[in-house]
């Protein structure tokens, strides 16, 4: 089930982010890693060291590409610069789907940078979707959106979050990037059951899955990606692969960054869960 | 509310600049209360308000541009201090909402907004402008677009006067009236160090940092930002050379662009030539020039 027309039919395994502190080591030491995820922003420039480092991943490394700043459910239109320079390094990287997140971020072409939650609307459901499916066409790879975490709700939300992700997801006719680690960050911050958002998710729709960490504090739950993925976390993921199945899965961890040794441990944990998940379905 | 109008209505409160105790303000962009603000478009849950919950994005947002711009111009933060650099950067991020994808292109204004707002850069507005400037340029040659170099058999059939040479893209050549790239060079290698810092040795920095500031005579000095290897590095270069290369880059000949450089020279006549000769030398092995397009689509 996991290799789907969402990811391109591919069966990624176990992957981390690429990250500035661990160029040196995966460049010299050559680590055996299943997959990197990028940031796609961070490449889409003219030149320069980043895409140096970049092909030089890409002769020995499978890589797919994930956006911060698309913002498909901003109301305005897409950007068209932003689009270009996305195509070009999809030509680059070959990667067979592409991610972004279900937020906004830009209004009358000023950026946040931020992944704002959005009103779980029919009007915003459309126009997300229908602007899914403009980069789909445009980039003509398939796209996965990525549930985010967040810390507000709207009054105007017409029905639950996992509801919107399902609505989108077909008017667009799109993948998903199930980030369990947000899942649990807006369950706690929205006092909802996290399995029932699992279990609402349309599982043969899953491209991809993403693991990570998050800082709590007092009266809410930031997604930090700064610590080791947390156990209730590991019982979605594994919930997760229950039912999509043996699902490209990604750790990521962005600030206070450890070896490359500790981030790929710390990732390669998914294989228990993938292992068990795997002798389930063959008995 | 149409999609468009929420996210307006709180893209402005999450835009709007914090207090100066880092969190938001009591009055909404709209002039009334925030707390009647956030509650039309922002439900409260158990724990927190909608104020509350509102003023997460609203930090957020703050914390995150303001960093941005701070690693950008560790140099400039330097030469206003921490203080006047942090009002600074929040007045410009004011003016300069980002308009971009990127958070890259965060500073690109930075240089010209602080030339018509020279309240800013209190009494070291020209030594601000040039540092910001460098700063800037640092950015630029880091992941600027690099052509195919030109190689000696490009030049085949091509010498004499009407020969134009086509700078890479990446190179920056800048004229500065203060000498900032001892100046940058020496705040990076102080933060450089700060991973091993402990407060003493913190504020000493700080310390020696002002003294390197007030201390710094104006001197003009020409600069080429260039990369080796992926690094970005700064080549001092002559007055000759910066207008040699400045009047190649707006795509003169080569014969206008030596005329145009030894105009003012005081380089005697007779040791202009070997003096370019050596200059292109330099250039051609730190692979400045690109190739032509119609001598690269041939190849």
């Amino acid at each position: 089930m996991a290799a789907n027309r969402f990811n391109g039919f591919t069966d990624y395994g176990i992957g981390i982010g690429l990250r500035a502190p661990h160029y040196d080591h995966i460049l010299t030491r050559k680590p055996v890693v299943d997959w990197f995820e990028i940031i796609s922003e961070n490449f889409m420039i003219d030149g320069g060291r980043p895409l140096h480092i970049l092909d030089q991943i890409l002769e020995q490394y499978k890589v797919v590409q994930h956006g911060v700043s698309m913002y498909f459910g901003s109301a305005e239109k897409l950007n068209r610069e932003h689009l270009r320079r996305l195509k070009e390094l999809v030509q680059r990287t070959k990667t067979p789907w592409l991610s972004d997140h279900l937020c906004w971020g830009s209004v009358d072409g000023r950026y946040t940078h931020d992944l704002l939650p959005m009103p779980y609307t029919f009007e915003a459901a459309r126009i997300t979707a229908q602007k899914v499916r403009e980069v789909q066409d445009f980039l003509e790879i398939p796209i996965a959106v990525e549930n985010v975490s967040s810390y507000a709700e709207y009054h105007d939300s017409e029905m639950t979050e996992w509801e919107f992700l399902n609505e989108v997801v077909e008017r667009a006719d799109c993948g998903i990037l199930l980030d369990v680690n947000n899942i649990y960050v807006s369950s706690q911050n929205h006092s909802f059951n996290p399995f029932d958002y699992v279990n609402s998710v349309p599982a043969h729709r899953v491209a991809q899955i993403h693991i990570a960490g998050h800082s709590k504090y007092r009266k809410y739950i930031l997604d930090t990606h700064d610590h080791p993925v947390i156990d209730p976390v590991w019982k979605l993921y594994e919930r997760a692969i229950q039912r999509a199945g043996h699902t490209a899965t990604l750790l990521e961890w962005d600030d206070s960054i450890p070896s490359f040794k500790e981030v790929h441990d710390e990732a390669l944990k998914a294989n228990k869960f993938l292992r068990a998940t795997a002798l389930a379905e063959a008995v | 509310m149409k999609l468009m109008q929420l996210q307006r209505t709180m893209a402005r409160a999450v835009m709007q600049p914090l207090t100066s105790s880092e969190r938001m303000q009591r009055r909404a962009p709209d002039g009334g209360p925030m707390k009647r603000y956030a509650s039309r478009f922002i439900k409260p849950n158990d724990r927190l308000t909608s104020f509350e919950r509102l003023e997460i994005y609203n930090r957020q947002y703050w914390f995150r541009v303001l960093s941005a711009l701070g690693e950008d111009f560790p140099g400039l933060r330097a030469v206003l201090g921490e203080r006047r650099f942090d009002a600074m950067a929040k007045a410009y991020l004011i003016a300069n909402p980002s308009r971009s994808f990127t958070l890259r292109n965060l500073g690109g204004r930075m240089e010209s907004w602080l030339r018509k707002n020279p309240k800013w850069a209190g009494p070291h507005q020209n030594l601000a402008l040039d540092i910001a400037r460098l700063e800037w340029a640092d950015i630029e040659a880091f992941d600027g677009k690099a052509e195919p170099a030109l190689r000696p058999e490009d030049l085949v059939n091509a010498a004499g006067p009407r020969l134009k040479l086509i700078l890479q893209p990446y190179v920056r050549l800048l004229s500065f009236r203060y000498p900032v790239d001892d100046l940058l060079l020496e705040v990076r290698k102080e933060d450089d160090d700060t991973d091993f810092a402990s407060n003493t040795f913190a504020e000493h920095r700080k310390r020696k940092r002002v003294r390197a500031v007030a201390k710094l005579k104006a001197a003009q000095i020409y600069l080429a930002v260039h990369r080796i290897d992926y690094s970005v590095y700064f080549r001092r270069i002559e007055p000759e050379e910066f207008s040699l290369l400045t009047a190649l880059r707006q795509g003169k000949t080569l014969a206008a662009a030596v005329e145009s450089a030894f105009r003012r020279s005081k380089i005697a006549p007779e040791e202009r030539p070997l003096q370019v000769q050596t200059w292109f030398q330099t250039w051609a092995t730190l692979g400045w020039f690109s190739r032509p397009e119609k001598k690269r689509a041939a190849s």
